[in-house]
């Protein structure tokens, strides 16, 4: 059972991790525009090689 | 006078001498539209930031103040090709944007607390199953504690404070059985855990939260995207008013930068956009939007005007002011807080079932546990088997019944161009059995158009539009705008007054008054067959033609109306408009039951006697005059260029040109009542089948898991059921 020492930490520490992300992503406006970002997805506009 | 636009007042400062506004736009919907405005709009010197938002059909435009103006991106807009108007995000839309970002937030921290919980719960049932320690169950029973008691006092709060407001108020409403089963799921298994016992049910109580927050979170995403559509359609209007800011100079502001006291030029043919009292000047004004009446009204100083009336003639001064006594408006306040104050309150279906189902299931918990006390298997016993009895019975479901089914119907509604403004009244759409229609504005359509143009020779009805852009009378140009005229006719010379002379080929041409082009008699007859309507003739050489321009009907009015009297609803019209205008509407819809020249009072009165009759009324209106009646019925609909009283007065809003949105409003609405009324009696089958079980104290956490999660997805997808119907009708 001495996994265990390892396991459970690590698997707390990935939720942690994940609700973090989340909170993230929503505070810097990602889910602002669902839509949006379906269409940007497919724009070049954003290539380091082009104005953007 | 040099005339400059002042839009200062939706311009907020931005970091480093920046500044920024928010820009409603029209017709953005692809990749291609976003990468036009944002290129567009970025190439501009002193352009810091140009971001669409497409959800909202928004732009957000951060310049450097000192070297750009909100007049030149907006310029810049239309040289791209969006109509744009700036907007001040009102506080009701940031209060619901904010509420939906809280909602969001509980529901991540409930999931991923979720996640976790189910991990060490799985690894507890399976060892149960096999062999697992009791010290490592303890230890993962602790684990799930430290999780799951944080979540809940996190994720919670939605419930916890609705459940405490309803209890102030000495009643009961769904979150109290959520509240209590979601705190008492917790305690027993802190219990259950300090005395080594083999279930507990903290999993339970965090999935509880996380599909009800999922429901919670639905219903406040529509109706802030609700909120936001009618923010943009109201910020698209785009509504000025030309004030003046000093004795000769004046500038063109937005309504909404108007205050009580200031003067405001209206010339001939502009829209009055505030209510005041004329100052200076004398014209006819068009008051249809706001009485029903569709004779024009002379104003002179003194007279009052409202905002959405037309002014036909002269130019006048007005002197904004506020309601005050023995004014419409302060009438029209009057009735408004009277009918909102004695409209009943009605009672929510979800709230009635939990009226109904609380004290049940408070009961059967009590009655669980006096029954095993009575067999003597000991009090701690008999409490966890009543604790577990209150969990299982945890409306999750019932939770869930109505606001799935209240967003799979916005949804729709959305898509027939219907903006709902309150979950609940979705339900009183489905009770409504009369409607009740005004006439001016929303039978008919809130501009002028031509109403014999069938009679009418198509090349001489050309023509005439092409000779009416040549003219400023409010008619002329109602007459070139509904004839699609957009080439001038050259040498065309107004005479004020009378009308406009042109030559054509040779052809001496004359548009205006019927009398000045030879058709006295004409008119006076087609006056008689149309009696709202206004003539104007054209005669160009030996030819000539009559248009008469009055307020055409909605064009699918009459079908719709057809539609609505199959469904067995009872259809009245109730107008301020004068006698024959409303006969003549009526007669041609099909109408028999009419009322004309109704005041305010006179509406709200018949809306009453309707309401004695035990009938449940619809009523349709846009005018300020309408706006008591809007709050007054059992549940009302306003068309989009409803006067702002109205709209706020009315619980849903319609977009376009015709009527057709009522009957699909009419018609999801009741398809959602169904809906939410089978998910309730899912959610009571439910129940029937698994509390036997619990209180027979066979419910292990396992069962309760997946009972919980199979009857809220049973019931997510009767809810989505209302959607799909839609789109193959």
């Amino acid at each position: 059972m001495n996994i265990l020492v390892f396991l459970v930490p690590l698997a707390l520490g990935l939720g942690l991790l994940g609700l973090a992300a989340f909170v993230w992503s929503m505070d810097s406006g990602q889910f602002d525009d669902l839509d949006g970002a379906s269409h940007r997805v497919l724009s070049d506009a954003d290539l380091p090689d082009r104005k953007p | 006078m040099a005339e400059i636009s002042d839009f200062s007042i939706f311009v907020h400062p931005a970091a480093d001498g920046g500044a920024a506004m928010d820009l409603a736009v029209d017709g953005i919907h692809c990749a291609a539209c976003m990468r036009a405005i944002e290129k567009g709009l970025s190439s501009e010197p002193g352009m810091r930031s140009a971001r669409v938002n497409l959800a909202n059909k928004r732009v957000r435009v951060e310049w450097q103040a000192d070297q750009l103006s909100p007049e030149r991106i907006l310029d810049r807009m239309e040289a791209i090709g969006f109509r744009a108007y700036p907007f001040a995000s009102d506080r009701i839309e940031s209060a619901e944007k904010r509420e939906e970002k809280r909602l969001l937030l509980c529901l991540a921290v409930a999931g991923f607390a979720g996640m976790n919980i189910m991990l060490l719960s799985v690894s507890v049932w399976a060892g149960n199953a096999s062999d697992i320690t009791p010290e490592t169950r303890d230890f993962f029973h602790w684990l799930s504690a430290l999780i799951a008691i944080p979540t809940a006092a996190y994720a919670g709060r939605p419930f916890f404070e609705s459940a405490a407001r309803a209890l102030r108020q000495r009643a009961l409403n769904m979150d109290v059985p959520i509240s209590l089963g979601v705190i008492l799921a917790l305690g027993m298994s802190v219990v259950e855990t300090l005395n080594h016992a083999e279930h507990a049910y903290f999993d339970s109580a965090v999935m509880l939260l996380f599909f009800l927050l999922i429901g919670r979170y639905l219903d406040q995403s529509m109706r802030r995207r609700t909120r936001s559509v009618a923010t943009n359609l109201a910020a698209l209007k785009g509504e000025s008013a030309v004030k003046f800011v000093s004795d000769t100079e004046i500038c063109k502001v937005p309504v909404a930068a108007i205050r009580v006291g200031d003067r405001v030029l209206v010339r001939p043919g502009e829209r009055v956009s505030v209510d005041g009292v004329v100052i200076e000047g004398r014209s006819e004004i068009d008051a249809s939007l706001v009485t029903g009446e569709t004779r024009p009204v002379p104003a002179m100083i003194g007279t009052d005007v409202y905002a959405g009336t037309l002014n036909l003639s002269g130019t006048l001064q007005i002197k904004v002011r506020a309601a005050e006594a023995g004014t419409l408006l302060a009438e029209v306040q009057k009735l408004l807080e009277r009918a909102t104050v004695s409209r009943s309150a009605y009672v929510q279906i979800a709230d009635r079932a939990a009226r109904l189902y609380s004290p049940l299931v408070h009961a059967s918990a009590l009655l669980t546990f006096l029954g095993w006390m009575f067999v003597g298997i000991g009090w701690h016993d008999s409490l966890i088997i009543a604790i577990t009895v209150l969990i299982i019975t945890c409306p999750c479901a019932l939770g869930l019944a109505v606001p799935a089914v209240q967003v799979v119907a916005a949804g729709a509604l959305f898509r027939s161009r219907v903006l709902l403004g309150s979950g609940d009244a979705l339900e009183r759409f489905a009770q409504a059995d009369t409607i009740v229609f005004d006439k001016t504005g929303t039978l008919t359509l809130p501009r002028s158009g031509v109403l014999n143009i069938a009679a009418v020779d198509p090349e001489l009805a050309d023509l005439a539009g092409r000779m009416a852009l040549s003219s400023k009378h409010p008619l002329a140009q109602a007459l070139a705008k509904a004839l699609g005229a957009n080439v001038p006719v050259s040498n065309a010379t107004e005479e004020a007054g009378s009308g406009v002379r042109a030559e054509i080929d040779g052809e001496s041409a004359f548009f205006g008054r019927p009398a000045l082009a030879g058709l006295e008699q004409e008119a006076e007859a087609l006056a008689l067959a149309m009696p709202g309507a206004s003539m104007i003739g054209v005669r160009i050489g030996v030819r000539a033609a009559l248009f008469a321009i009055g307020q055409e009907i909605r064009p699918d009015a009459g079908q719709t109306l057809q539609i609505l009297r199959e469904n067995g609803y009872a259809i009245e019209i109730l107008s301020g408009d004068h006698e024959a205008a409303v006969a003549e509407v009526a007669a041609a819809l099909g109408v028999e039951h009419f009322a004309s020249a109704m005041k305010p009072a006179d509406k709200i009165a018949r809306l009453e006697a309707l309401q004695r009759e035990g009938r449940k009324v619809l009523m349709i209106g846009d005018g300020l005059n309408d706006a008591p009646a809007l709050a007054a019925a059992h549940v009302s609909l306003s068309p989009i260029h409803a006067a702002h009283i109205a709209q706020a007065a009315a619980d849903a809003l319609f977009i376009g040109d015709e009527l057709a949105p009522v009957a699909a409003a009419l018609d999801i609405a009741r398809r959602a009542r169904q809906a939410m009324i089978q998910n309730l009696w899912l959610a009571v089958i439910y129940n029937l089948l698994a509390v036997p079980l619990a209180i027979a104290g066979y419910v292990t956490p396992l069962i309760a898991a997946l009972a919980m999660s199979g009857s809220s997805v049973l019931v997510t997808l009767n809810a989505l059921k209302v959607g799909w119907r839609r789109k193959s009708a």
